[in-house]
């Protein structure tokens, strides 16, 4: 029985099925809107979040599967002392699929271990959110049709910004890929992340200009710097405004740049490039969706 | 002292100046009723000092964890009175149970119970990962 605990744990030729069944979704709703007839999900969040977990239960419901759960951690047992493995054993017996999230590191894994149905992460601390970076490439192959031969910056906070890391780890199995890593010198990519990118022989530039790195990329993620990650206040409003994206930055940018954000916004990108159709972070959420409903049925799939 | 003081047990040779308490505190030598021996600063043509230490019983334990420690320790194992075998410890792929993670934000800091799993992740570089959060291995106190 597969779970998925880190994107890592899916193959090169995993991920192309994946996307290749997203895409038949668009092209053909109705062959799976019951899909998961009388089959439930249970949505485990033991930390608030919004677009995680109306993104996993959407997905269920769209595949006509049903979806139970608590929304945190105090609504569940855990508050009462239960451990992880306890709590999946308890919830095994009730549904036929878990997605959870856990504020601590490696909690997913705990629970895969412990679980007799598939486990997806949903998130774990600052650590591991496969499922973003499923949304992440989808979109890219979407919008450009292709994972491969592709300039892409990353920007803002590279240094805790984990769907950053993800994505860097998980493109970096595909050719002809250049990065830049556009960050402010506090909050620059950690020496494993571009021991990885070398050790795959992966060519990156660094740099703190936004503006200077725009031009030559296909390819733009930026990130939140996150209030959550700081210890210390005053470096987090020191550096939070650093990198902004504003109507006049995108002027150089190349006509057909894809413009990604894995949400929550805060002003990192001005309200007023929503409306250019380079900006595909709303897309980027329907792609979550979509990329979750083709890993529900790819897991449920696996444990026939 | 020669290896041939020992009958049946292991002799952890080369072990770098300064280190054998290290390594007798972390085999709990001290608990043992058998005749134990660490000796400090012996002279080695290799380093000029080493320590050593000897113990008269088989260990049940997989001492390549020492090389966790000192990878250049070798490990005579004694039957009979004879070295039967030598070897240099391999780093371990697992360890479990022998460090702890010390990640405040790992799921092994709340859930007790859990053991604590170290992964080798590079060999070259001697470095551990905890399997639940991927962080890199403290070294052994």
């Amino acid at each position: 029985m597969k779970s998925l605990i880190s994107i890592m744990g899916l193959n090169v030729s995993e991920i192309d099925s994946l996307m290749a069944l997203a895409d038949d979704i668009i092209a053909r709703p109705e062959s799976y809107q019951d899909a998961m007839r009388r089959k439930k999900l249970g949505s485990l969040f033991f930390e608030p979040s919004t677009r995680t977990r109306l993104s996993f239960e959407a997905a269920m419901l769209e595949l006509g599967g049903q979806v139970l759960g608590f929304s945190e951690g105090m609504s569940s047992s855990a508050a009462k002392g239960e451990s992880v493995a306890d709590t999946i054993k308890t919830v095994s017996c009730y549904v036929d699929i878990i997605a959870m999230r856990h504020p601590k590191e490696g909690a997913p894994l705990v629970a895969a271990n412990n679980a007799t149905v598939p486990v997806i992460n949903a998130g774990d601390g600052g650590h591991n959110h496969p499922t973003q970076t499923l949304a992440d490439l989808f979109t890219i192959h979407r919008e450009k049709g292709r994972l491969d031969n592709l300039t892409v910056g990353v920007c803002g906070d590279l240094k805790f910004g984990r769907t950053v890391h993800s994505l860097l780890e998980a493109m970096s199995r595909y050719a002809g890929l250049r990065f830049v890593l556009i960050s402010p010198e506090e909050l620059k990519v950690p020496s494993y992340v571009k021991q990885h990118l070398k050790h795959n022989a992966i060519p990156y530039d660094q740099t703190e200009s936004l503006a200077e790195a725009l031009p030559e990329l296909d390819i733009l993620y930026m990130t939140r710097v996150q209030k959550e990650r700081f210890f210390n206040e005053a470096d987090y409003i020191r550096l939070k405004d650093s990198y902004i994206l504003t109507p006049a930055k995108l002027e150089n940018a190349k006509k057909d740049l894809a413009i990604m954000h894995p949400l929550p916004r805060v002003n990192e990108i001005s309200v007023q490039i929503d409306k250019d159709p380079r900006a595909v972070y709303f897309k980027q959420v329907l792609n979550g969706k979509l990329m979750r409903m083709a890993l529900i049925l790819m897991l449920m799939e696996a444990t026939k | 002292m020669n290896i041939d003081t020992i009958k049946n047990g292991i002799v952890i040779d080369h072990i770098k100046a300064g280190q054998g308490m290290r390594i007798y505190d972390f085999l709990n030598l001290g608990e043992l009723d058998c005749v134990v021996a660490l000796i400090k600063n012996a002279s080695s043509s290799k380093t000029g000092k080493k320590d050593i230490i000897k113990v008269d019983r088989v260990l049940d334990i997989d001492l390549n964890v020492l090389g966790f420690i000192d990878p250049n320790i070798t490990i005579n194992i004694i039957k009979d009175g004879e070295r039967v075998h030598k070897y240099h410890p391999e780093l371990p792929e697992k360890m479990t149970n022998i460090l702890r993670c010390n990640n405040p934000r790992c799921i092994t800091t709340t859930e007790q119970e859990l053991p604590h799993v170290f992964i080798l992740t590079d060999r070259e570089k001697d470095e551990y990962r905890c399997v639940y959060c991927e962080s890199r291995a403290p070294a052994l106190k």
